[in-house]
């Protein structure tokens, strides 16, 4: 097996941080020996988990009959909820996700039972034998009904500045609106998976796909009834992400250590794409209603914004999504007198959960669908209503929630993409293809992006970091982030090769592991490098000073003297080899192992008053994107997308680009191909890729261009100063949403305001189309 | 009993009591610890499992096309070669693998080995590699990278020659047919394969087992062994049946044999009709369509299948054949209802009959789904139409997802038939569908989008016969400007 990590060659020039490396793993991926869980030898005696599934929305279970299940062929244990030696639950905060159901079943696809065999297709023939008889009890399947019986998870949440009830009676002009958008499945090529290996005393081992290890191994702790010592999860690596394994994993890591423990066997838990998708949450879909008022100059003077998410059947962290959407509903824009009010619906379905921007995309849809009504309403261009409310200016940078924009690079931004994309032309000529083609329509949008950055639950803005220097000079890395393909191993190590200026391929970064690094949060939040990557350089800099002190007692000079360069350690006179260091050091007796940790300082905030700071900076991008739509079916293509984002300085170009480049595509797919159809009873109907669309090669536009604003750079004291760059190019994409909106709009010379849900499908496409033409007959 | 062998990245292997259902990826992931190629849905869907198949081309060379090896029965590559991303390069990475470094091709890495198996496909002229870039790759989800960086690979990807394995294959050949038996412990049923040699035995084969199912192509049949998880029972392979791959000319007609990949008839039927080769080139992808079969399309009897709409339209023949015994139907009668096709037991498809012209009749075709690429329709629409002095002298349409079959919109025909071509007559024509069909919501469409874009359908094929000038077609895919893939 090919091994970069191994070779230390010192490269001719010196790379760092803020250079365009590979990934880490390119050349494991590429090859094909690149290990994901399912792909590691299976263990002698390796049982297969298939976990037996409710096919009901909500019932009672009047009787469980799983004797056939447990005569099959091949079966060696059938586990239920009465088999847990713990707590039954695999929730990340409000004790509400069961392992197993235990007498109600809450939605279609929620765990029942744990069939362990011999082989998958034994697992799977068993489990189809179990004879469940279920009580049907009312469900509530849609936001609608939901509504309608009053089912939330939590208590309606109102986050609010000024009087916007006041503003908008007193506002020149007033409009209504209401705008359904979707959610949308992660589809992460890897689907979930774990492998559970017991150990002497009852310890287990699980290697995991998951973002958030820790929280898996506590959940295990919690399952087994054992002390988190017991339990050790292990992340290689993630064969996709993007939110859907920061909670997800739990309930089949957890059913694989079970059954490791009871049986004394291994176990492997890995359904297929279909039962992934069946069983694990999705992002929220969303029903928001604004009521905003305005001035002739497209100006808001008062908004008051209803968000209504689907959370699903649990909590899950349903609370700082919808809480997210909220802190994003003023996107860019100083909004003057605002009310925002969350309503967190309790649904019969599979629990929704995190996914990329985490709520935040939705709540700046709404705002983004606020501004393309006014320009509509007032005859302005979009983009012009859009800049005349942007954050800036005297009076006008504190946030709906009470913190003080201090870094906004939105007004640079639009103002460069503008002119780099040809804007003002583009639009122009745009209206002039409109007036003449009948049956394709363009739209061009422009649309910015600010992110907050931090995890709005304080305590989680925390990382810990673990290095070691071998005598030989060769440096292993170990951090409580998990590589999910974001490049997250590479940059982080990039900052520590830049700590001691040796190439990064002496840098080996091992497997996230609960036993090296303790109570680290999930990779979330688009907060990997800056927490793990500032732990690592406190790590680095502790055996940095022990060296450079070294250093100066062992060649006689001052610490001052004493200088990491990538030919070697320079002290006084002497340029000492990094080996050679290494080697005198441990020889001295020099501890060269260090934890590092970080805590994001100045953060703060009140849940009760959704008031304080809860972002240590926000993150900055913007995009234009032209469409063209067929008005006789509906289908829509995007032909060209500009962007440009601002990651700081960033740690790794390469990396970041292609971050940006594949949010935009995902958030893309999101609002446009990405349909989550339920049935009436609870079933989703769109549970592999050959229902659900994600986006395709040819759906990216022919031209794309994607850039680095190069000014960019931290205005916060992050890591070589640069932004988070996970989540926030996803948003990029409400681009393509508005200007869909506005090639509908053309059908009827922009004379009324299509109301185009999202996804914007063919079919939604059409019915917007048809519905703006009937009433603009009118 | 036989043992399946085949060469596997230039080594031959052989595969002893294997169940015939097994698929390809399972044993090579699963049996043969070749964990490179991934499975990321089982169902031909996102290609993170392609591999590429090498078979005799007929012409003493390897002819390659690259599969989905998770919907392929090992059975199926018996005597034929398959390449992982395994042998590709692994101490030293291939030209391909080298690119996709460089470009930054990968982020997680999960669907690299299939991504890398079709560029492969394309550097070596592999059948169906030599498309556009987004034709060869639309059976390749990635969900991290948004493509861009892949582009940049493959536009810096050069081209090589592809590997001669003909002398292995020859080696590899059977005199007879592979015949398998296989007791499932699970469902306690006993699996057969058989893969007759040629159509007579073949023909026999299926009368001696009326009860067994009939692959091809396995892009249907491989799901309901992965998704549907039926327990089959006997299995007849008509994949190494010569007869039934040809596709020759026959006074007017063209005659495809049933065991005809889409690909190999991709350019004949694009010649003819460049709105059916259009849309066959986004029907499927190009690992479905290197292994799926038309003749697989018509016998499956799928409601929404694409080429049956297309192929009734144009007036298409369906010729079956029981023992020695054939006959030839209208294409559009074999498909009784939902489910229920007219097919005695033990006759199975032997070819589809198109006509070779239409006399100046205009032919269009228009594919309706969510996504442009890969994506089965919501409604195909296909409208052949002769018009003389302005007058609709013939019509034949046809829909895909409007009823519980393909099938023809007779009223809407009849409202065209002997009327002057415009405006007032299309208008009829489109009440007409109304009676023609009631179609149904589902997760693709709801029945009202469905009858409107029926309808719209026809209102195009007016308004590109009228005003040719205006655009019409939402684009495919312009070519991917280089400097915009960044990298």
């Amino acid at each position: 097996m090919p091994d970069s990590g191994a070779k230390l060659v010192e490269p001719v020039v010196f790379q760092g941080v803020h250079a365009a490396l590979p990934h880490d793993s390119a050349l494991r991926h590429v090859s094909g020996t690149a290990l994901y869980v399912d792909d590691i030898p299976e263990p002698p005696g390796m049982l297969h988990v298939h976990l037996g599934m409710s096919t009901r929305a909500h019932a009672r279970i009047v009787s469980m009959d799983l004797s056939a299940v447990r005569a099959s062929p091949g079966v060696v244990a059938v586990l239920t909820a009465r088999d847990i030696p713990g707590e039954n639950d695999v929730s990340p905060v409000i004790h509400d996700d069961r392992l197993f159901a235990d007498g109600e079943v809450i939605c279609v696809g929620q765990s029942l039972f744990a069939v362990a065999a011999t082989s998958i297709a034994a697992a799977r023939a068993a489990a189809a034998k179990a004879v469940v008889e279920y009580e049907d009890l009312p469900a509530a399947i849609t936001i609608a009904q939901a509504r309608e019986a009053e089912l939330k998870i939590e208590a309606s949440q109102r986050m609010a500045r000024g009087d916007a009830a006041a503003a908008l009676a007193a506002s020149p002009r007033r409009l209504q609106g209401t705008m359904a958008i979707g959610g949308q499945d992660h589809f992460y090529l890897e689907g979930q998976v774990a492998l559970a290996t017991p150990r002497e005393g009852g310890d287990v081992h699980v290697w995991s796909s998951t973002q958030h290890p820790s929280e898996v191994q506590h959940l295990i702790a919690r399952v087994l009834a054992v002390p988190h010592t017991a339990v050790t999860v292990e992340v290689r690596r993630m064969g996709g992400g993007f939110g859907g394994k920061e909670t997800q994993a739990s309930l089949f890591a957890a059913a694989a250590a079970l059954v490791a423990v009871k049986t004394g066997r291994p176990a492997k838990a890995r359904p297929d794409r279909d039962e992934d998708m069946v069983m694990t949450g999705k992002r929220h879909d969303f029903e928001i209603a604004y009521d905003v008022g305005f001035d002739d100059e497209g100006r808001l003077t008062g908004l008051a914004l209803e968000l209504a998410s689907r959370c699903g059947a649990t909590t899950d962290l349903s609370l700082a999504i919808n809480d997210r959407a909220m802190f994003h509903a003023d996107n860019c824009y100083y909004l003057p007198a605002v009310e925002i009010v969350s309503h967190r619906f309790k649904t019969h379905t599979v629990s929704n959960t995190a996914f990329r921007g985490f709520g935040g995309p939705q709540g700046m849809a709404a705002i983004e669908r606020v501004m393309d009504a006014v320009a509509q309403a007032t005859g302005l261009d979009p983009l012009e209503v859009r800049r005349r409310n942007l954050y800036g200016g005297e009076g006008r940078n504190l946030t709906p929630y009470h913190q003080t924009v201090e870094d906004n690079v939105a007004p640079q931004l639009l103002a460069e993409l503008a002119a780099s994309c040809d804007y003002k032309a583009r639009q122009r000529q745009i209206d002039a293809y409109n007036a003449r083609s009948p049956v394709i329509k363009k739209g061009l949008a422009l649309t910015p992006v600010k992110f907050g950055i931090s995890f709005t639950t304080t305590h989680l803005n925390q990382a810990g970091a673990l290095i070691h220097l071998y005598a030989d000079g060769s440096i292993l890395l170990n951090h409580g982030g998990t590589e999910m393909g974001q490049g997250l191993f590479v940059k982080v190590a990039q900052i520590v090769a830049e700590a001691f200026k040796v190439g990064v391929d002496r840098v080996k970064v091992t497997s996230t592991i609960t036993d090296k690094v303790p109570n680290t949060s999930a990779t979330a939040a688009s907060s990997g490098t800056d927490l793990n990557g500032m732990a690592a350089l406190n790590a680095a800099n502790a055996i940095k000073g022990r060296l450079v002190e070294f250093a100066a007692k062992k060649w006689g000079c001052d610490a001052a003297e004493v200088e990491f360069t990538p030919q070697g350690l320079r002290a006084g006179s002497e340029l000492v080899p990094f080996e050679t260091l290494c080697r005198q050091a441990h020889l001295a007796r020099v501890s060269l192992s260090s934890t590092g940790f970080y805590a994001t300082p100045k953060i703060h905030y009140d849940r009760a008053t959704h008031t304080g700071r809860p972002f240590y900076y926000f993150a900055y991008g913007a995009a234009c994107s032209e469409v063209l739509i067929d008005t006789l079916t509906g289908e829509m293509k995007v032909v060209r997308a500009d962007i440009l984002h601002d990651a700081g300085r960033s740690i790794n170009p390469a990396i970041d680009l292609g971050q940006i480049e594949g949010g935009f595509i995902q958030g893309m797919g999101w609002l446009t191909t990405e349909e989550l159809v339920f049935g009436a009873d609870g079933r989703l109907l769109t549970h592999a890729p050959s229902t659900y669309k994600i986006p395709t090669c040819g759906d990216r536009p022919a031209v794309l261009n994607v850039a680095l604003w190069e000014p960019g750079r931290n205005v916060e004291e992050t890591v070589h100063r640069s932004k988070a760059v996970g989540e926030p190019p996803l948003m990029l994409a409400l681009s393509v949403l508005s200007a869909v909106n506005r090639a509908v709009a053309a059908v009827a010379d922009h004379k009324v305001f299509p109301n185009l849900d999202a996804p914007a499908t063919p079919e939604r496409i059409l019915m917007a189309v048809e519905d703006v033409k009937r009433r603009a007959s009118c | 009993m036989d043992a399946v062998r085949f060469l596997l990245n230039g080594e031959v292997v052989e595969a002893r009591s294997v169940d015939p259902t097994r698929t390809l990826l399972e044993h090579l992931r699963g049996d043969l610890r070749r964990t490179g190629t991934k499975e990321g849905c089982a169902e031909g869907d996102c290609g993170s499992c392609t591999v590429l198949v090498g078979e005799l081309d007929g012409q003493g060379g390897t002819a390659w096309r690259a599969v989905n090896s998770c919907i392929q029965f090992v059975p199926m590559v018996d005597g034929k070669a398959v390449i992982t991303v395994e042998g590709l390069g692994q101490a030293t990475p291939h030209p391909v693998q080298a690119a996709m470094v460089e470009h930054h091709g990968s982020q997680c890495g999960f669907c690299t080995p299939g991504i890398v198996m079709s560029l492969y496909g394309r550097a070596v002229a592999a059948k169906g590699g030599d498309g556009p870039i987004d034709e060869v790759l639309a059976g390749n989800l990635c969900r991290c990278t948004g493509y861009g960086p892949i582009i940049a690979a493959a536009q810096a990807i050069t081209p090589e020659a592809a590997p001669d394995v003909a002398d292995t294959l020859m080696d590899l050949r059977r005199d007879e047919a592979l015949s398998l038996d296989y007791v499932d412990p699970i469902a306690g049923v006993t699996r057969r394969w058989f893969a007759p040699l040629d159509a007579d035995e073949l023909a026999r084969t299926y009368e001696a087992h009326q009860d067994a199912v009939i692959v091809a192509g396995a892009t249907d049949i491989g799901l309901w062994v992965t998704k549907l998880r039926k327990p089959l029972g006997t299995l007849i392979d008509i994949g190494r049946v010569d007869a039934l791959k040809a596709i020759t000319r026959e006074d007017g007609w063209l005659r495809i044999g049933a065991g005809v990949r889409y690909v190999d008839a991709l350019d004949t039927l694009s010649e003819l009709y460049p709105d059916l080769g259009a849309m066959m080139r986004r029907l499927g992808s190009t690992q479905v369509r290197n292994s799926g079969t038309i003749g697989g399309n018509i016998a499956n009897g799928s409601p929404i299948g694409d080429m049956p709409p297309a192929l009734i339209a144009l007036g298409a023949e369906l010729v079956l054949r029981k023992g020695d015994a054939r006959r030839t139907i209208p294409l559009e009668d074999f498909f009784v209802a939902y489910g229920r096709q007219d097919r005695a037991p033990g006759e199975f498809v032997e070819a589809v009959r198109v006509p070779t012209g239409l006399g100046g009749a205009m032919f269009k075709v228009f594919k309706l789904s969510k996504r442009f690429d890969q994506d089965i329709s919501a409604v195909c629409g296909a409208f052949n139409i002769t018009i003389v002095d302005e007058v609709v002298t013939a019509a034949r349409v046809a829909y895909g997802g409007m009823a519980g079959t393909p099938k023809r919109a007779v009223g809407c025909e009849a409202a065209l038939v002997g009327q002057l071509w415009n405006r007032t007559t299309i208008h009829a024509a489109v009440e007409a569908l109304a009676g023609d069909f009631t179609p149904l919501s589902d997760a693709r469409a709801s029945a009202a989008y469905r009858t409107l874009t029926a309808g719209n359908m026809l209102r195009k094929v007016f308004i590109e016969s009228a005003r040719p000038d205006l655009e019409t077609r939402v684009p495919e895919a312009a070519p991917h400007a280089p400097e915009a893939a960044n990298a």
